[in-house]
C-alpha cells in the first residue's frame, strides 16, 4: 500500500510541472435588496414551501400549517433537537399540542433507529442560514442537533432567519470562514429530494424527505 | 422484498469493434428516440442556464483554471489531502491499480465483519467493477441511486455517467420492478415506482453494515469530501451505516475550499440544467466521540490506474481536468444516436473515447478514438475546456504510429504497414509531377470504371455513393484558361 503511494507520487513528480495559471478573477453576487425574495422564489421552484414568520410565533404557525393539512394523525410524531434553542422553544409552545406528539434526538443513532427510519413523520432543524443565488439552506450539523434529522424523515421543517441570507456559497464560505474549521458534515439543502432516473419524469422523496417546508424567520 | 442480486454484476458482453456494435445500436429505433428525447431535453435546460454568454465564459476561465491548477501541483495537492484527512480522522489509502483498490476495500469490509455495503452513486466502482469482486468474496454491494438501483436489477450496465438508466422507458421499468420485487404491481406511475425504490432500499439502508461513496471534487485545504447529489442516497450511505468508504480518482483534488463554488456550478448547470443539485454534502471526518450518527470510521482509497502515466504528458493531461457532467455526451450526434452501451465502456461519449483507450490502452479500445465525427460540440460545451477533439486526434495518431511511444499504453497498436506504404506512394506522386500527371490521367480513365466492391473502396461505398471522376481535371481545365506551371 506504501509502495503505491510513493510509486504514485513519485511517477507524478517526474513530469514537469506544467503551466499554473493564475485564478481570472470571478464573481457573482445578488444585491442585499434581492436576496430573501430570490431566495424564497427559488426555494419554491425547487418544489420547497416557504413561510414567513416572527420569530416567536413559528411553533403556532407550524401547528396551523400542519393542522390545516387535515387527518393530523398521517403526519405522525415530530422529531426535534432538545439541545437547542429552538427544540426547547418548539417543546415549550406545543407541551400542551395533543395533535403532533415530539421525539427528541438525544441519544446515539444505534439506539434510535428504528424510530428514526420509520416511526417520525417530521423533523424541525435550524440552519447556518441560506444562499439566495441558488435558493439553498446551509445547514451544519451538531451533536445537539445530528445529521439525519434532515434526512430521515418525510417532510423536513427548516428554520432560517432572514438575516443569515448570503449572495452566494462563496460569500458564505468567506463571511464564516469555512476553511478555519469545517465539521464532519456541512450541507446545503435546495429543496426536498427528488430524482429524475426514469424517462426524466421528476419524482420526490425518492430517499431524502418527499416535503420540504422552510419557515423563513423575521423579527 | 428480493433484494437485487448483489453478486450478479453484468459482465461485458463479448468484444466486438465499436461498429459493430454501433450498426446493432442504430437499428434499434426505440433506443434512438429513447436517447434523442433525453439528449434534446438536456441540451435546452443546459442552454438556458448559460444564456448569459458573457457570465458562462468568465465562469468556465475560473473552473478550467482551477482545474490545470491542481492537476499542475497534483503530488503535492494529494499528500497535503492526505495529511488534512488524517487529522480528520478519515483513513487514507492508496491504489496503483483497479485491483488493489478492490482489495483494499474488500479488507476494510472484512476486517469490519461487513456482509452488505450500501452504495452511492460511484463511477469509479464501475470503473474497478467493485461490485463483481465483492460478489466473489461474498459482500453484498446494493445500488442505491434510483437509475443504478434499475439497472442493478436488470443486470445491465450503466448506459450514462449522469443518468445510468436513460435507456430505459417507464414501461421497461415498471415490468422489471413487477418481475423482481415481490408484491409490486405492474404500474406505469412514475411516482408509485419511485416510491417502491425508497421502501425497498430504505430496508437496506438500515441493514446495511457499510456506506459506499464515490467524490465530486476532494478538497486538498481542509480534507473535505464534496458529494453532489439530488436523491439523498448519497448522504444516506455515508450517515447512516457504521462505515463509510469513499473512493475516488487522484484527479479529483483541488486546492482550495473556494474552488468549489464555482466547479459546483459548472457542473450542475452543464450536467442537468440544474441551478444547484437537492443536496451538496462536504464530508470532514468520522463521527466525532460526542455526535449522535454519522459513520465511526472513514475511508478514502486514492485511485491511480493509469492517471499518472496521463499526467506525465502535458497535452493528454488535460483529459484529466474533466468533473464528469457528461456535457460533452448528451451533446455529442454520435452518442445520441448509438446510446451508451455501443462504447462497451465504462466511461461512454466524448470523455470517454478519451479516457477508456487511455486507461485501457489503444491496442484494446483503440477505436473509441475513432468514434467521432469531430464536429467540436464537445469541445464547445465541456465546462472546463477540455480540447476532445484535439484529444481524439492525437490518440489516433497515437495509435498508428510505426514507433511506440511512452506517453499512451498501446501505442502503435493500430499501425498498419498497408496504410503507412499507401501514404508514402501518395506524398511521392504529390511531389512528382510527372508522376502525378500520369496517375490522375489514368484514374480519369479508369476509375470511374473500378468496381465499388474492390476492398478497401468498398469500406467507403457501402454506405456513401462512390465518387465520380470529373472527365477533364482541375489542372487541364486551369491551363485551358491560361493558367500556367509555375
Ligand atoms: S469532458 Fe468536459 S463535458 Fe465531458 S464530462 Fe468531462 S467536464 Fe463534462
Amino acid at each position: 500500500m506504501n509502495n503505491a503511494r510513493s510509486a504514485i507520487l513519485a511517477r507524478l513528480r517526474a513530469t514537469p510541472q506544467g503551466m499554473l495559471p493564475a485564478l481570472p478573477e470571478w464573481r457573482t453576487d445578488v444585491p442585499s435588496a434581492e436576496r430573501l425574495d430570490r431566495f424564497c422564489t427559488l426555494l419554491e421552484a425547487s418544489h420547497a414551501e416557504v413561510v414567513t414568520s416572527a420569530s416567536q410565533r413559528w411553533p403556532a404557525l407550524l401547528a396551523e400549517r400542519l393542522k390545516a393539512r387535515g387527518n393530523t394523525g398521517a403526519i405522525g410524531p415530530v422529531l426535534y433537537a432538545p439541545g437547542t434553542a429552538h427544540g426547547r422553544q418548539l417543546a415549550e409552545a406545543w407541551a400542551d399540542q395533543p395533535d403532533f406528539p415530539l421525539v427528541a434526538y438525544d441519544r446515539p443513532v444505534e439506539e434510535l433507529k428504528e424510530t428514526l427510519v420509520h416511526g417520525v413523520g417530521a423533523a424541525v432543524t435550524g440552519t447556518m442560514g441560506g444562499i439566495a443565488e441558488t435558493g439553498s439552506l446551509i445547514l451544519w450539523p451538531t451533536r445537539d442537533e445530528p445529521r439525519l434529522m434532515s434526512l430521515l424523515p418525510p417532510l423536513h421543517i427548516a428554520l432560517v432567519d432572514a438575516g443569515a441570507l448570503y449572495g452566494t456559497l462563496t460569500e458564505a464560505m468567506i463571511a464564516c470562514d469555512w476553511a478555519a474549521g469545517m465539521p464532519t458534515n456541512a450541507l446545503l439543502i435546495s429543496g426536498p429530494s427528488k430524482t429524475a432516473d426514469i424517462e426524466q419524469t421528476l419524482a420526490y422523496g425518492v430517499h431524502g424527505p418527499k416535503e420540504l417546508m422552510v419557515i423563513v424567520l423575521d423579527p | 422484498m428480493n433484494a437485487p442480486d448483489p453478486a450478479a454484476t453484468t459482465a461485458s458482453p463479448p468484444h466486438a469493434s465499436f461498429a459493430a456494435r454501433a450498426h446493432v445500436a442504430l437499428a434499434d429505433d426505440g433506443l434512438r428516440r429513447k436517447f434523442r428525447r433525453a439528449m434534446d431535453g438536456l441540451m435546452t435546460k443546459r442552454a438556458a442556464q448559460f444564456a448569459d454568454t458573457e457570465a458562462w465564459a468568465s465562469l468556465r476561465a475560473r473552473g478550467a483554471a482551477i482545474r490545470r491548477r491542481a492537476l499542475a501541483r497534483l503530488p503535492e495537492l494529494l499528500e497535503q489531502l492526505e495529511a488534512n484527512c488524517r487529522k480528520n480522522g478519515i483513513t487514507v489509502h492508496w491504489a496503483e491499480t483497479s485491483a488493489e483498490a478492490d482489495g483494499i476495500i474488500e479488507g476494510i469490509l472484512t476486517r469490519h465483519g461487513v456482509r452488505t455495503i450500501i452504495k452511492g452513486k460511484s463511477m469509479v466502482s464501475e470503473e474497478i467493477h467493485l461490485n463483481h469482486f465483492l460478489g466473489e468474496h461474498g459482500i453484498g454491494a446494493i445500488e442505491s441511486d434510483l437509475g443504478e438501483f434499475v439497472i442493478q436489477l436488470a443486470k445491465e450496465t450503466p448506459s450514462h455517467i449522469i443518468m445510468p438508466c436513460i435507456h430505459k422507458s417507464k414501461e421497461d421499468v415498471a415490468s422489471l420492478f413487477e418481475a423482481k420485487i415481490d408484491g409490486q404491481p405492474y404500474t406505469e406511475d412514475v411516482d408509485v415506482l419511485t416510491a417502491t425504490a425508497r421502501r425497498v432500499l430504505r430496508e437496506q439502508f438500515a441493514a446495511a453494515d457499510a456506506g459506499l461513496s464515490g467524490v465530486n471534487f476532494a478538497v486538498a485545504e481542509t480534507g473535505t469530501l464534496c458529494l453532489v447529489e439530488n436523491e439523498g442516497n448519497g448522504r444516506l450511505s455515508t450517515t447512516l451505516p457504521p462505515l463509510h468508504v469513499a473512493v475516488m480518482g487522484i484527479e479529483k483534488v483541488v486546492e482550495q475550499l473556494e474552488d468549489v463554488p464555482p466547479l459546483l456550478s459548472l457542473l450542475t448547470r452543464s450536467a442537468t440544467g440544474q441551478t444547484i443539485t437537492t443536496y451538496v454534502n462536504f464530508i470532514s471526518g468520522p463521527r466525532k466521540t460526542d455526535e449522535q450518527d454519522g459513520p465511526r470510521e472513514v475511508h478514502l482509497v486514492l485511485l491511480d490506474n493509469g492517471r499518472s502515466r496521463i499526467h506525465g504528458d502535458l497535452q493528454l493531461r488535460e483529459t484529466l481536468a474533466c468533473i464528469r457532467c457528461g456535457a460533452c455526451m448528451n451533446h455529442c450526434p454520435v452518442y445520441t444516436r448509438v446510446g451508451g452501451h455501443a462504447y462497451d465502456a465504462v466511461y461512454p461519449g466524448p470523455i470517454g473515447k478519451i479516457l477508456t483507450p487511455q486507461i485501457e490502452g489503444l491496442g484494446k479500445a483503440g477505436d473509441l478514438a475513432h468514434a467521432s465525427s469531430l464536429c467540436g460540440a464537445c469541445g464547445e460545451v465541456c465546462p472546463v475546456a477540455i480540447p476532445i477533439p484535439d484529444l481524439l486526434v492525437r490518440l489516433r495518431r497515437e495509435a498508428s504510429h510505426a514507433i511506440p511511444s511512452s506517453s499512451v499504453m498501446g501505442a502503435g497498436a493500430q499501425h498498419s504497414a498497408v496504410e503507412d506504404w499507401i501514404w508514402r506512394g501518395w506524398r511521392w506522386m504529390y511531389a512528382t509531377p510527372l508522376f502525378y500527371r500520369l496517375a490522375t490521367r489514368m484514374l480519369r480513365l479508369i476509375g470511374n470504371r473500378l468496381p465499388a466492391s474492390l476492398p478497401m473502396l468498398r469500406d467507403w461505398t457501402r454506405v456513401r455513393a462512390k465518387p465520380q471522376f470529373a472527365p477533364r481535371s482541375l489542372h487541364d481545365l486551369a491551363r485551358d484558361r491560361g493558367y500556367h506551371d509555375e
